[in-house]
C-alpha cells in the first residue's frame, strides 16, 4: 500500500491543525514506537559488574600484582580501543564497556607473575587485530581476550605457563613457581582436592582458579537473562560426561569429571568466554552444536593434546565454525513444515 | 501463566490499566466528516454521490463492483460538501468524501432476528453491503473472508480478543460491555461460513471481559480460549496456533487449515448490520498514551479527524516531540498531521511524547540473538534487515523474509536499537518493486 522505506524524517504539523499546546511536533516513524530497556553498554557493563566476584577472589589469591594487572589491560585495552576508532575514523565507543570485559578477561587468563609490558602487548593485540580490525564491536570472529591470550602464548611460551601458588599457601617469603592442578594431573599425575579447586586455592591464571566465584559472576548473569543458559550448560556439560566417559574406563588413569570442570579456565570459558554473544551462535542448535563440541574439544587436548589446558583453543576453534553454524543451522519458520510435504 | 500460546515473541509494558476499566463513551456528533474511499485492503471504491448532494446517515457513498473490496457509507446526515483527495491515516492520500453535518442523528435500533432463518449467502450479502472489513487493523473485507473458495470447508471460526497491543483497550471494552452482541456475531459468522465450531481467544488480562462472555455464551458450545498476554498473540497464524494447535504453512491462507479469524469488534459490527440494519459507520477508539491528557475508549463515527477525537480527550499534553499513532505502538502508523479521519480500521490513537520516543542512533549488532529468540514467525530478524538495507534480495528470499508479519518483535528486542523491521519491509518493498518492474517489462516485450 504505503511505502515505508522512508527514514526517519521529521514533519512538522500542518499550520491548520496545530498539534496542541506548544505546536509540538509530530514525528514520524517506522514501527514499531516501541522498544524495550536494554542497550549495548547495559549489557557490556552488566558483564563488568558480574566479573567482580571473580576479580575479588584473585585479589585475594594473588595480591597486588592481580590488582595491578587488571588495572594494565583494562586500561591499555581502552586506549588501543580509542586509538584504533580515531585513527579509523569511527565513532568513539570506548564507554560501552565491551572493551573493559576484554581488558578484564585477558587479564583473568594470565599467570600473576606475567610481566607488565607483555600484558601491554596483550592487550594492544586483543582489542587491535582481534576486533577493531575486523571492523569493531559485532564484526569479530574470534573472542577478543582469548585472541590475545593465544598470541601471548606463541610470544611469551614459557612466561604465560609460569604459576606461582596463590599467597594463602605461600611458605616462603618469594614467591616459587609452582604447577597448576591441570599441569599435575597431566605431567606428574597429580590429583588436586576439588574444594581448592573450587574456592581458588591454587596457582593458575589470575581468575580462573575460583570456580566459586566465577560460578556466582555467571548465575548474575543468567539471572539478569544475558547468558543464554544453552551455552554454559552445553560447555560444561559435554565436559562433564565425556570426561566421566574415561574416568569410568579408568579411574586411576583419567581424572573425574568434577576435577575438569573446576580446574583451569573451564567455568571461565564456559561462562564468560562461550558465552560471548558476538563469537557465539545465534541459532538454538547452533548453539547447542558450539558448546557441546566446544566441551568435548577441552577434554581431548587437555587428555591427549601437549598442553595442559585446552579450553582457548577450543573456544578459538569453535569461534571459526559460528558462521558456518548460524548459516546452516537456521530456525524452522512458522508453517514450513506442512508446506515442504506438500 | 500456564495459559495456551505460541512459540517465542516478546513481553512488553501494556499500560493497559490506562483505559480498560473506562466504559465507552459515545463521542458528540462531528460538524463534518472526511470519509476516505478506501478503508479496506482491495480495490478503491468510487464516488456514487456528487459534490452538494444531500446523504441520510447510514446512505451508501462509495462502492466499486471487485470481489476484495467493501463499500464506504455516509456516517452523518448532511450535505456532501466535496469529494477530494484527503489524508488517510495509513499514510497515503486517497480521495474522500467531506460531509458536512445538519446536527441531526439517526437512532439505531431492533430487534434481535432468528439467525436459523437467514440463508448464509444472504448473511455474506448482507456483511458485504454493511461494508464491514477486519477491525482489527488490518481492514481485511469480512466477505471476502466468509466465501471460501470451493473445496475448502471451514471448520471453525475463532473470534479475535486478544488484543495484544500496549494501551489498547477498545475489544477489551466490546466484550466486557457487549458479550451478547459479540457471542450473537459469531454465531452469523458461524452460519455463514458453515462452521461447526467457534471459538473466542482472549489474553488472560483481561478477567472481566472473559467472566462476560462466559456469561453471555451459556451452553451454545462455544468454546471460550484463554491465552498467555504475550505479544503479537492476537496475530492470525499466532492465534491459530495458540487456540488450536494448527500451523497455516508458508504462504498460505488461515482457511487452508479450515479455520477464519475474525475481531470482536467485526462481529459486533455484523450484529448492529442484521438487527440495526447499521452499516459501519462507528466504531469504537481507544485514545490513549503518555501524551494523551485524558486517555479514554470512545465510540466515534467514521472519519471524525484525529484532532478532534484527541480534543474530546483533552487534547495533547507535554513539550516536545510527540508521536501520533493509528492504532498501537507496535504495529501503529505515525501520522505526519492530526488532520487524519479515524476509519473503520482505526482501533486506537496512541500518543507517546518525548522521552518514550525511540532513539535516532544504533549501535552495530552484537550477534545477541534477542531477535531470533523473539521472532513468532522463526526468522533471523537481524540477517533480513541487512539483507533489506543492503538489497541482497537472494539472500533475503532465501531466508524467507517474505513470511515476516511485520509484528515488530525483532525492533522491539534489539539492544542495539537497531530499526530491523523497517529494513526487513525495505527488503520486502524492493523485493515487490522487483516483481511489478519484471512483470512491466514481460507486457512490453508482448506487445
Amino acid at each position: 500500500m504505503e511505502d515505508k522505506t522512508n527514514d526517519k524524517t521529521e514533519v512538522k504539523s500542518a499550520p491548520e491543525a496545530p498539534a496542541g499546546p506548544g505546536g509540538a511536533r509530530l514525528f514520524v516513524t517506522s514501527s514499531p514506537h516501541f522498544l524495550n530497556n536494554e542497550s549495548v553498554p547495559k549489557i557490556m557493563h552488566t558483564v563488568v559488574l558480574a566479573l567482580f566476584p571473580a576479580m575479588a577472589a584473585s585479589v585475594y589469591f594473588f595480591g597486588f600484582r592481580a590488582l595491578l594487572l587488571y588495572a594494565i589491560c583494562i586500561g591499555a585495552c581502552l586506549l588501543t580501543e580509542y586509538a584504533f576508532q580515531k585513527y579509523m575514523k569511527r565513532p568513539i565507543k570506548i564507554y560501552d564497556g565491551s572493551a573493559i570485559i576484554t581488558g578484564i578477561l585477558l587479564a583473568m587468563t594470565l599467570p600473576p607473575g606475567f610481566p607488565v609490558f607483555g600484558a601491554i602487548l596483550g592487550s594492544v593485540f586483543a582489542i587491535g587485530v582481534g576486533k577493531q580490525l575486523f571492523g569493531g564491536l559485532g564484526f569479530n570472529i574470534f573472542n577478543p581476550a582469548l585472541l590475545g591470550r593465544a598470541f601471548l602464548m606463541a610470544t611469551y611460551p614459557v612466561l604465560t605457563t609460569t604459576w606461582v601458588e596463590p599467597r594463602t599457601v605461600q611458605k616462603a617469603v618469594d614467591a616459587v613457581s609452582a604447577a597448576t592442578p591441570l599441569a599435575l594431573m597431566k605431567f606428574e599425575g597429580k590429583l588436586t582436592p576439588i574444594l581448592d579447586l573450587f574456592t581458588g586455592n591454587v596457582a593458575g591464571s589470575l581468575g580462573e582458579t575460583s570456580a566459586i566465584a566465577i560460578l556466582i559472576g555467571g548465575l548474575f548473569l543468567r539471572y539478569k537473562g544475558y547468558v543464554n543458559w544453552k551455552l554454559p550448560l552445553g560447555y560444561l556439560g559435554s565436559m562433564a560426561i565425556f570426561s566421566g566417559i574415561f574416568w569410568l574406563i579408568d579411574p586411576s588413569k583419567y581424572p573425574d569429571p568434577l576435577f575438569h570442570l573446576f580446574a583451569g579456565g573451564a567455568m571461565l570459558g564456559a561462562w564468560f568466554m562461550v558465552t560471548d554473544m558476538v563469537t557465539s551462535p545465534t541459532t538454538d542448535i547452533g548453539q547447542w552444536i558450539f558448546a557441546i563440541t566446544g566441551g568435548i574439544m577441552a577434554v581431548v587436548i587437555r587428555l591427549f593434546g601437549g598442553l595442559p589446558e585446552g579450553v582457548m583453543y577450543s573456544i578459538l576453534f569453535m569461534n571459526a565454525f559460528v558462521p558456518l553454524l548460524n548459516k546452516h543451522t537456521r530456525p524452522r519458520v512458522f508453517g514450513a513444515i506442512k508446506a515442504k510435504a506438500e | 501463566m500456564g495459559h495456551k500460546t505460541f512459540d517465542r515473541g516478546v513481553h512488553p509494558s501494556y499500560y493497559k490499566e490506562l483505559t480498560a476499566s473506562k466504559r465507552v463513551e459515545r463521542a458528540p456528533l462531528p460538524k463534518t466528516v472526511t470519509i476516505p474511499l478506501q478503508q479496506h485492503l482491495g480495490a478503491v471504491c468510487e464516488p456514487i454521490v456528487k459534490k452538494g448532494d444531500l446523504v441520510i446517515e447510514g446512505q451508501k457513498i462509495g462502492d466499486v463492483k471487485a470481489f476484495v473490496s467493501a463499500p464506504v457509507h455516509a456516517s452523518i446526515n448532511g450535505k456532501v460538501k466535496d469529494i477530494e483527495l484527503s489524508n488517510h491515516p495509513g499514510g497515503i492520500r486517497v480521495l474522500s468524501v467531506v460531509i458536512e453535518g445538519d446536527g441531526t442523528a439517526k437512532e439505531w435500533s431492533g430487534a434481535e432476528i432468528d439467525l436459523g432463518s437467514i440463508a448464509p449467502e444472504a448473511l455474506r450479502e448482507a456483511v458485504r453491503e454493511a461494508g464491514i472489513v477486519g477491525m482489527g487493523g488490518a481492514g481485511f473485507p469480512t466477505s471476502v473472508k466468509l466465501a471460501p473458495p470451493k473445496g475448502k470447508a471451514i471448520e471453525a471460526v475463532i473470534l479475535n480478543g486478544c488484543e495484544c497491543e500496549p494501551f489498547l483497550t477498545a475489544d477489551h471494552r466490546i466484550m466486557a460491555e457487549e458479550p451478547g452482541k459479540v457471542v450473537w456475531g459469531l454465531k452469523a459468522l458461524m452460519r455463514a461460513t458453515g462452521a461447526s465450531k467457534g471459538f473466542i481467544g482472549i489474553e488472560e488480562n483481561k478477567p472481566d471481559a472473559i467472566d462476560a462472555l462466559k456469561k453471555a455464551v451459556g451452553a451454545t458450545g462455544i468454546e471460550i480460549i484463554v491465552l498467555e498476554a504475550k505479544y503479537p498473540q492476537g496475530a492470525e497464524k499466532m492465534l491459530i496456533q495458540a487456540a488450536l494447535g494448527r500451523k497455516v504453512p508458508v504462504g498460505k491462507l488461515p482457511l487452508d487449515v479450515g479455520v477464519v479469524v475474525n475481531n470482536v469488534g467485526t462481529a459486533v459490527a455484523i450484529y448492529e448490520a442484521l438487527n440495526y440494519g447499521k452499516p459501519l459507520i462507528e466504531r469504537i477508539v481507544t485514545v490513549s498514551g503518555n501524551g494523551v491528557r485524558e486517555p479514554k475508549n470512545l465510540k466515534v463515527r467514521v472519519g471524525t479527524s484525529f484532532e478532534e477525537v484527541l480534543g474530546l480527550c483533552g487534547g495533547i499534553t507535554g513539550e516536545g516531540e510527540k508521536e501520533v499513532l493509528n492504532g498501537g505502538p507496535m504495529m501503529g502508523i505515525a501520522q505526519s498531521t492530526l488532520s487524519v479521519p479515524v476509519i473503520k480500521g482505526t482501533s486506537g490513537i496512541t500518543v507517546i511524547a518525548s522521552g518514550k520516543i525511540k532513539p535516532e542512533k544504533y549501535d552495530p549488532c552484537i550477534k545477541c540473538a534477542s531477535c531470533v529468540s523473539a521472532c513468532p514467525m522463526g526468522l533471523m530478524p537481524y540477517r533480513l534487515g541487512d539483507y533489506g538495507l543492503k538489497q541482497m534480495l537472494a539472500n533475503f528470499k532465501d531466508f524467507d523474509g517474505q513470511s515476516c508479519i511485520e509484528c515488530g518483535c525483532c525492533s522491539y528486542v534489539c539492544p542495539a536499537k537497531r530499526p530491523l523491521l523497517q529494513w526487513i519491509r525495505m527488503g520486502k518493498f524492493f523485493i515487490r518493486r522487483e516483481a511489478q518492474r519484471a512483470a512491466a517489462k514481460a507486457n512490453n516485450n508482448k506487445k
